[in-house]
């Protein structure tokens, strides 16, 4: 078999750091070639560098044994190179067939032939099994169809060689499942498939063969069949890793999160939230599950107040915080790790060390009299980055922005972690991480737990919620239709209430006040 | 490209090709662009390179006259752009200032030391709160600032005119009786050492100003939530912070800086105040000089003085037989090519890419 696509010796430094070292990835045709690495390992870098968007700084490409220069991303589409970026490019109130055109419209004289663009999309789509309606506008269609619109732009363009970065983020598992076959009946026709991912599980369903990163250098090339989970793990972070999160048994205390009879309007003005009570104890983690859109926004955000009520009480200890501001909230106790780390998380035009600081920037030591310690900014900043491993080109001086999406999550964990709020409130904290650094969180989480804390864990990761919860509420529609014991529930029980098909009490919240 | 390079070297490629455009225009037109180039230099200094000149200090005088106030303006649009909004309010709170400090002078007796801070202080007073009420209709209505403030500018216009005819009653229908000398910042001193130019004590506060917006912005945990909510207003409101007090608390400071402008202006290079036939362009000049400053107090320090020294070289320049309008268009190119440092970005990271392979061949 021969290589379509071949990267020799690629290096890439950017300021204070080489992000790729001498890196060799010689991908087949019509395989699906996995590309794992860490956060930070330099697997974007490399995916860029191929797809255009920057020059290495040494090395060479060859695709289909020509050497070329890809210059930027046009060349990287006119060599039949196309990428599925992790964060969607599409109009919204366009339809899928505008969608994809948009850019190369077919003519019929000066007016766009739209009815041939849509049976051209439709045929392609038939073809690849990816059932997507070219007539649907995408503010209607769900995230998984959008990520098949941004297949299809490829597949339109002709492109033979795909790149999926990161595809599974924003999927459920049935959705995942789905992405999987598409990936498998791609490559019977004859597309060659490169996936960018730190999932291994991912890795094992569905590559062929596996490069390894780490620290932007090369670690190896491995046939996915003869390699279990745990060597690459082992390859991708330089030591074992435990897949399971070690804990005792919690000693759950007082209850120190209440809610009420909670209703909290959606951005659609229908209620996101319904007549939802649930409570959440010191020294338990209470994970709350669901399938993503289903009301986990909307409670977070009525708990953090960053969303208005409509009615219900929230009590932290004691006190209803319902009605309270933010910073009072937080004065109480209230810790958040948000969902949407580039909203809320970070500002990303400020340095790390600054973003450190943002809940308490006037407080002693980081400020006084009203003026900043830049000193104690940056001894904070070193220490978190020492603590949880943040890594960054310039450290405490890097701009957020600068950072690697891993990383920046990573920097909101420390944050807020170090904070050691007395009710903390974790949503989605691994997203985009790899193992080596998910096995850090949950430790981490699982010791705030163990020092007392009321831990309510919202995640869409189904294998994060069993492994770090003591408690599972799982949320459909808004409402809660079931409150489980984490070591007693099964996924496909957890399952079937994430799609309303079961309702199951086992310790209902009444029962929890007693 | 690292930022600081960007900060600094962005710029001056922009005042560079500025001047390049410049030149071009007046060789169009004819005229040789060397005596465009001595009028400015004449213009910043005195020396007048084509007919043998030594320098003279009542130019430099001159063109500080004209850096003050803009360099006022230009704080007054950057502080309000470090929270993230676009004021073009500097011209009306200029004005206020101006009538603020016009109503002080004229009607309080007091001594030196307590008739011209008064005086400032009302101007800066003035200045700030017309810069609070968008502010206020920002935060609490969602209006945007940008139509408030243009709307603001002519209400102060057509206010200070009002007050000046009707309420300090001018005889002219020009400007009002001359104000004490207690509440001026004119000095003898200083005017003899220029060759009596206009130069007065107007610098101090705008040194002080410049002081404050650096301190104020990098160093306090008040522009720090300010730079906050300028970056991402969703995070400040995450983290706690007062987004709408700040968006409020950042016009007002900003119209506080315009407002000073207007009493440099009034009691400093006038000693009257003045019926205004239409805007004069300090608050644009002001916006001009944020942006090519980098909205950082010593960019605009410099920037402000650039333009100034260009407004100073507008009728040397008309006495070479140059259109005036020559030094507003090579302000407005290279505002131009500011907004363009993308492009400027581009090509230089182009070029650096192609000097690379040298001292790529050692490493590898």
């Amino acid at each position: 078999m021969s290589y379509i696509v071949e990267m020799l010796h690629i290096t890439k430094d950017f300021p204070g750091i080489r992000a790729n070292d001498d890196i060799t990835l010689q991908i087949e045709e019509k395989s699906i070639h996995a590309l794992l690495g860490e956060n930070g390992a330099g697997k974007s870098t490399l995916m860029s560098i191929l797809f255009g968007l920057y020059q290495p700084d040494g090395g060479s490409i060859r695709v289909r044994g020509k050497e070329v220069k890809i210059s930027d991303p046009n060349v990287a589409t006119s060599l039949g190179i196309g990428m599925v970026h992790q964060h969607f490019k599409l109009v919204h109130n366009f339809t899928v067939t505008e969608n994809i055109i948009l850019g190369m419209e077919p003519h019929k004289g000066p007016v766009i032939d739209i009815r041939s663009a849509e049976n051209k999309v439709e045929e392609i789509s038939k073809l690849y099994g990816l059932a997507v309606d070219p007539r649907a506008k995408i503010e209607d269609i769900s995230v998984s169809m959008q990520q098949r619109v941004e297949i299809l732009k490829m597949l339109f363009r002709d492109a033979e060689i795909l790149i999926f970065d990161e595809p599974t983020a924003v999927l459920t598992p049935q959705e995942i499942h789905e992405l999987m076959q598409i990936m498998r009946r791609l490559v019977e026709e004859g597309k060659t498939i490169l996936l960018i991912t730190h999932k291994l599980k991912e890795i094992k369903e569905v590559a062929d063969v596996c490069t390894v990163l780490r620290r932007g250098k090369l670690v190896g090339t491995v046939p996915v069949a003869d390699t279990d989970e745990e060597r690459m793990a082992e390859m991708m972070v330089g030591r074992q890793v435990s897949f399971h999160v070690e804990k005792g048994p919690a000693k759950p205390g007082e209850e120190l999160l209440r809610i009420e009879n909670l209703n909290v309007k959606n951005v659609k003005g229908l209620l996101g939230v319904r007549n939802l009570s649930l409570s959440v104890r010191a020294g338990e983690v209470l994970g709350l599950c669901g399938i993503d859109g289903n009301g986990q926004t909307e409670l977070v955000q009525a708990i953090t107040g960053l969303t208005k009520i409509e009615s219900g009480k929230i009590f932290l200890r004691n006190i209803n915080i319902a009605n309270l501001s933010i910073k009072e909230r937080t004065d109480l106790g209230l810790g958040h790790i948000p969902e949407d780390r580039q909203k809320h998380g970070l500002v990303l035009d400020f340095t790390l060390g600054e973003n450190f600081i943002i809940h308490n920037y006037y407080e002693k030591p980081f400020a006084n009299w009203g003026i900043l310690n830049k000193k104690a900014i940056l001894e904070n900043a070193e220490r978190l980055i020492r603590e949880f491993d943040v890594r960054s080109g310039q450290g405490a001086m890097t701009p957020a922005r600068a950072m690697s999406g891993g990383n920046q999550q990573k920097a909101i964990v420390a944050r807020e972690i170090d904070r050691s709020p007395d009710v903390f409130i974790v949503v989605q904290p691994t997203r985009g991480l790899d193992v080596g650094a998910i096995e850090y969180i949950h430790k981490r989480i699982i010791a705030e737990r163990d020092r007392g804390k009321a831990i309510l864990l919202v995640s869409l990761e189904l294998d994060e919620i069993m492994d770090v919860s003591d408690r599972i509420a799982v949320i459909y529609n808004g409402e809660i239709v079931g409150i489980v014991d984490a070591a007693a529930t099964t996924e496909n029980e957890l399952g079937l209430m994430m799609s309303g098909a079961l309702r199951k009490m086992h310790t209902a919240p009444q029962a929890v006040h007693a | 490209m690292t930022t600081r390079r960007e900060k600094i070297v962005l710029p001056l490629i922009a005042v560079l090709l500025g001047f390049v455009l410049g030149s071009l225009i007046v060789a169009l037109t004819g005229r040789s662009p060397l005596a465009m180039y001595a009028a400015i230099v004449k213009g910043f200094s005195g020396i007048d390179i084509l007919n043998g000149q030594p320098l003279n200090s009542r130019y430099i005088g001159e063109f500080i006259i004209q850096a003050m106030p803009i360099i006022l303006t230009g704080l007054s649009f950057a502080f309000a752009s470090r929270t993230g909004l676009f004021s073009i309010g500097a011209e009306g709170q200029l004005m206020i200032g101006s009538l603020s400090a016009t109503t002080v002078a004229l009607l309080v007796r007091a001594p030196t030391v307590i008739h011209l801070p008064l005086v400032l202080l009302a101007a800066i007073l003035g200045g700030a709160l017309w810069g609070a009420i968008p502010g206020f209709l920002k935060a609490r209505y969602n209006v945007h600032e940008v139509v408030v403030t243009i709307m603001m500018n002519y209400i102060a216009l057509h206010f200070n005119n009002f007050v000046i005819l009707n309420i300090f009653g001018s005889v002219d229908r020009v400007k009002t009786a001359p104000f004490p000398a207690t509440a001026l910042l004119k000095s003898p001193f200083l005017e003899s050492i220029t060759r009596n130019s206009r130069l007065n004590w107007g610098f101090i506060p705008v040194i002080l100003a410049l002081l404050i917006f650096a301190f104020i912005i990098n160093k306090t945990t008040f522009g720090y939530s300010l730079r906050a909510v300028g970056y991402n207003k969703e995070a400040a409101r995450y983290a706690g912070m007062k987004v709408n007090r700040n968006i409020i608390a950042s016009m007002a400071i900003a119209g506080a800086f315009a407002g000073l402008a207007g009493a440099v202006i009034t009691v400093g290079t006038f000693n009257f105040g003045r019926v205004i036939q239409s805007a004069e362009g300090y608050g644009f000049d002001g916006i001009a000089v944020a942006l090519v400053g980098g909205n950082e107090a010593f960019g605009i320090l410099l920037a402000g003085m650039l333009f100034g020294g260009l407004k100073a070289a507008q009728p040397l320049m008309q006495s070479q037989g140059i259109p005036r309008e020559i030094a507003g268009i090579i302000q407005a190119s290279i505002v131009l090519f500011v907004a363009m440092k993308f492009g400027i970005k581009m090509v230089l990271d182009k070029f650096e890419r192609k000097q690379a392979p040298t001292t790529e061949g050692d490493r590898v």
